[in-house]
């Protein structure tokens, strides 16, 4: 069907729309998680804004699990290397991942104010944590992380949890904090009681503003302060997977690509001109906002991609070691079949899902909330 | 060459272990209890009586509790093959990654994307655009359990791949034979009859204990003959696929086979079966063992002339294929120096379903072609699986089976003359039965997936060159953080699973007697 390298170019494109996936989709039911003390005074208002997610936020993290898993089939040395490498960073998002399933489910079913607030903040808590290390996982892809590969190509890492926490990566958790947060509070806009959604909308609005401002920060620290890396000599774009057939070079700039390829630099405009959108139109036209946010989340985790390309993971240690686009992926066959598998059934999921939040649509209103008994 | 540490290796194993028998105290309720739920709202929209309704939306409440540990259990599985198993992850990611891929995309999307309409949608959608929504729902978990067997089989049945030396790796070479494994077929039917199987006796125990106490007496026997009937058709179904699955384990491990036999030497066929018996490892010989005669050699070949392998014959057999890989090893690495060598890709094609044999000896040796007589000795040693817990797991699992079978039987024979509640001691016995099924599940994932130990990957990659490079320190910290939000999870579920069961379907207000006399139509 396609040769190896269009695949690749494919597979890479596919990975950051689930990565993009993820972000939109189950990012907003973390920022409202992130916002529930402070959008929700008390125990009604929070469960509204809780039931503005609870039917769909199941379905949204599959996303997560499907962006892990495509990445296994795809990229399974990028899987490998990053889930292994970050070990304690990956542990800490599962643990706050496990308690987001539990925490809706199980926060309605004792009727205890104590109860039910001791949820909200593992709630808080877990999106909270998800948000920020993601982010700083990210940061971290810039700045090339501590492994090397043997001839056998079983990698060995040499470094621990702290040295993730460089400040630019910290940088890149507060970027991805404010981003989410702000979605989220689109959302809130969107769905919850308008009590509540006149608050989201001021939320949301300083919430771009401190994502815009932090995001040009982190731009501007990328050009000036941290140093890119590139492939040296011939690049083979079809050959085998493995990292060790060809010669990096650290040095250089992240920005080459866009100096390259001028048509990337339409994602970080996108990303400012939906920040901007997100101001003008969230407070009027609720949907409109929401939809501005999620183009600001999409083509800000695009723009940092673009990046990269065609890096998926650089070795600060052994540049050589560094993961590519090119020589990190499963083979041919595989990629072919995963992206026949794709095209049938993405579309299928997304009608369902479309259909679902049909079926659910509309502001969950206080009085809603007061009425019903039980939920689930 | 990095040093693997044998520490990191044992706690990633016990990690694995505890969360994936956690993770699956969850999933087979998921997958039972779905499909009454989809049987009950059949007959409800079917008669439009409203206790059909009730009958889903109680059960619905449990199911509910049950589902989310099920999914907060499950995020840990995706991502721990990358986490501990990061070198397993590199080699044979590109066939193992993409069942576990297409799960999501086929199977996981669905569950999770309808459950929040199956409990809040009741009043948004007609009957049965709902009912609909609770087939698809129960689909989605069937189909999940397939993709994540069609993964699993192939860690048993490593078929439709090649070792590629350039990448170091194993590589796809036809997906239909890793579709088509005749393992994964046997393994998907015998693992989800028997979530059935527990669906169904969660459902027959609770209703047995509401008729033991008189309560939601109407309620109760309605779905105690539900149970019973999908209960008998599911316990049949896990005991026939059972030996199904018991002929394909004998056709590819022979050596699992063995040891759940205790079956230290080659028997004259047709083999018989050790009915009871205290395997000794030491002096490798089985004491006070209880035989009967026939039936392991029908069992396991299907005829009465094939002799099955004992275990002495099947470690003389791994040392020959330990040579063979040293072979392919050593091809392997000549490739690595000339990538166009032929003498060396022609062995390395020869012998390359014998590498994973020689990569049994970088526990003793760092390079395997320097191994001693001694160290193939060892090794070959090694691929005997602990025998005397496949021993007894198989029996209880395989005791459990049978009893299934006749408690389900009875039920049925008793439902259908409708006198469930005419015996309090057969109410006794179905409510004490509620944690057989639970017993036979974890054994049998045990008899499985500790039973293919040594390795990870059968006959391909021994479980302990799997591992990541990470300290004994982070695995010890993360399974001390898993081990303490699971017991602490565990306790909250227990609580609230009793909590609403003690409540019933009269406390919650979702059954009555006064909406039992109200006309139809008027709820």
């Amino acid at each position: 069907m396609f040769d190896y390298t269009t695949l690749r170019v494919i597979w890479w494109a596919l990975l950051g729309t689930l990565l993009i996936g993820f972000a939109i989709m189950d990012g907003f039911d973390f920022g409202v998680a992130g916002l529930l003390k402070v959008l929700g005074r008390d125990n009604e208002e929070r469960k509204v804004l809780l039931e503005g997610i609870e039917p769909t936020w199941e379905g949204n993290q599959v996303w997560f699990i499907l962006a892990g898993g495509a990445t296994f089939a795809a990229w399974p040395m990028l899987y490998a290397v990053s889930f292994s490498g970050m070990y304690m960073a990956i542990a800490l998002v599962l643990l706050a991942l496990i308690l987001r399933p539990v925490g809706f489910n199980f926060r309605g079913k004792i009727h205890d104010p104590r109860w039910a607030s001791l949820w909200d903040w593992v709630l808080t808590g877990s999106g909270v944590v998800v948000m920020l290390v993601s982010g700083v996982a990210f940061g971290n892809l810039f700045l090339g992380l501590p492994f090397q590969f043997d001839d056998d190509l079983r990698m060995s890492w040499h470094g621990g949890f702290f040295e993730l926490l460089h400040p630019f990566a910290l940088l890149c958790g507060l970027v991805s904090l404010s981003m989410l947060l702000a979605h989220g509070a689109c959302w809130a806009a969107l769905k919850a009681d308008h009590v509540i959604a006149a608050r989201a909308v001021r939320i949301a609005r300083w919430m771009t503003l401190v994502f815009a401002a932090l995001y040009v920060l982190a731009g501007v620290w990328l050009a000036y302060g941290i140093p890119g890396y590139a492939v040296v000599g011939p690049v083979v774009t079809d050959g085998a997977s493995n990292p060790l057939y060809k010669q990096v070079a650290p040095g250089g700039s992240w920005f080459a690509g866009y100096m390259q390829y001028p048509w990337f630099w339409s994602a970080p405009l996108l990303a400012l001109v939906s920040a901007v959108g997100v101001q003008a139109l969230i407070g009027r036209r609720s949907v409109a906002g929401f939809i501005a946010s999620s183009l600001m989340v999409g083509s800000t985790i695009a723009s940092a991609g673009f990046a990269l390309f065609p890096f998926l993971l650089p070795s600060s240690l052994d540049p050589h070691s560094s993961l590519t686009v090119w020589d990190a992926s499963s083979s041919r066959g595989t990629l072919q079949l995963m992206l026949l598998v794709s095209l049938v059934l993405l579309p299928i999921v997304i009608l369902y899902t479309s259909w679902v939040y049909r079926v659910m649509r509309g502001r969950v209103t206080l009085e809603q909330v007061r009425k019903a008994h039980g939920g689930y | 060459m990095i040093i693997i540490d044998t520490d990191v290796v044992t706690l990633s194993r016990l990690q694995f272990a505890l969360t994936a028998l956690y993770h699956f105290l969850f999933v087979p309720l998921t997958l039972g209890l779905v499909w009454m739920l989809a049987i009950m709202e059949s007959v409800y929209v079917m008669t439009g009586r409203e206790v059909w309704k009730r009958m889903v939306q109680f059960w619905g409440v449990l199911f509910g509790i049950n589902f989310a540990m099920g999914v907060a259990t499950g995020v840990t599985m995706e991502f721990q093959f990358g986490m501990n198993w990061a070198y397993y992850s590199h080699y044979v990611g590109d066939i193992f990654g993409a069942p576990l891929a297409i799960e999501g995309l086929m199977a996981f999307f669905l569950e999770a994307t309808l459950v929040g309409v199956f409990f809040m949608g009741w009043d948004r959608i007609s009957r049965i655009k709902h009912l609909l929504v609770t087939w698809f729902l129960a689909l989605g978990t069937s189909l999940s359990a397939l993709w994540i067997l069609v993964a699993n089989a192939w860690m048993q049945n490593p078929v439709g791949a090649a070792f590629n030396p350039a990448t170091m790796r194993m590589e796809v070479t036809s997906f239909s034979a890793v579709l088509f494994n005749p393992v994964a077929q046997d393994k998907f039917v015998h693992t989800v009859s028997a979530g059935y199987v527990l669906g169904s006796m969660f459902v027959l125990s609770i209703s047995a204990w509401y008729l033991l106490r008189g309560r939601n007496v109407d309620f109760a026997k309605r779905s105690m003959t539900v149970a019973a009937s999908f209960g008998l058709a599911a316990a049949l179904s896990v005991v026939v696929l059972g030996d199904e699955s018991g002929y394909s384990v004998s056709l590819n491990q022979k050596m699992k086979m063995a040891a759940i036999e205790a079956m230290w030497h080659t028997e004259p066929a047709p083999a018989s079966f050790t009915l009871f018996g205290i395997p000794d490892v030491q002096q490798r010989t089985t004491h006070v063992a209880v035989k009967i005669p026939w039936v392991m050699g029908l069992i396991g070949t299907r005829s009465l002339d094939e002799t099955m392998p004992g275990i002495a014959e099947l470690v003389d057999a791994a040392k020959g294929r330990i040579g063979n890989g040293i072979q392919a090893y050593d091809a392997m690495l000549m490739l690595r120096q000339d990538k166009d060598n032929a003498q060396a890709k022609a062995t390395l094609a020869a012998h390359d379903q014998d590498l994973g044999y020689a990569l049994l000896l970088k526990k003793y040796v760092d390079d395997p072609r320097q191994a001693t007589p001694a160290d193939i000795q060892q090794a070959a040693d090694s691929t005997i699986p602990n025998v005397p817990v496949l021993f007894w797991a198989f029996r209880i699992m395989v005791g459990c089976g049978f009893y299934f079978i006749a408690l389900f039987a009875f039920s049925f024979w008793k439902a259908s003359r409708r006198q469930l509640d005419s015996q309090r001691w057969y109410l006794h016995l179905a409510l004490w039965s509620l944690p057989l099924p639970w017993v036979a599940i974890e054994l049998g994932w045990i008899v499985a997936e500790y039973g293919r130990q040594p390795w990870a990957i059968e006959g391909v990659l021994p479980t302990a060159l799997g591992v990541s490079s990470v300290s004994a320190g982070q695995v010890l910290t993360s399974l001390g953080g898993f081990v303490f939000f699971y017991t602490a999870l565990a306790i909250v579920d227990v609580f609230l699973m009793l909590k609403f069961v003690r409540k019933g379907p009269d406390g919650l207000g979702i059954w009555s007697p006064a909406i039992a006399a109200m006309p139809s139509g008027q709820h």
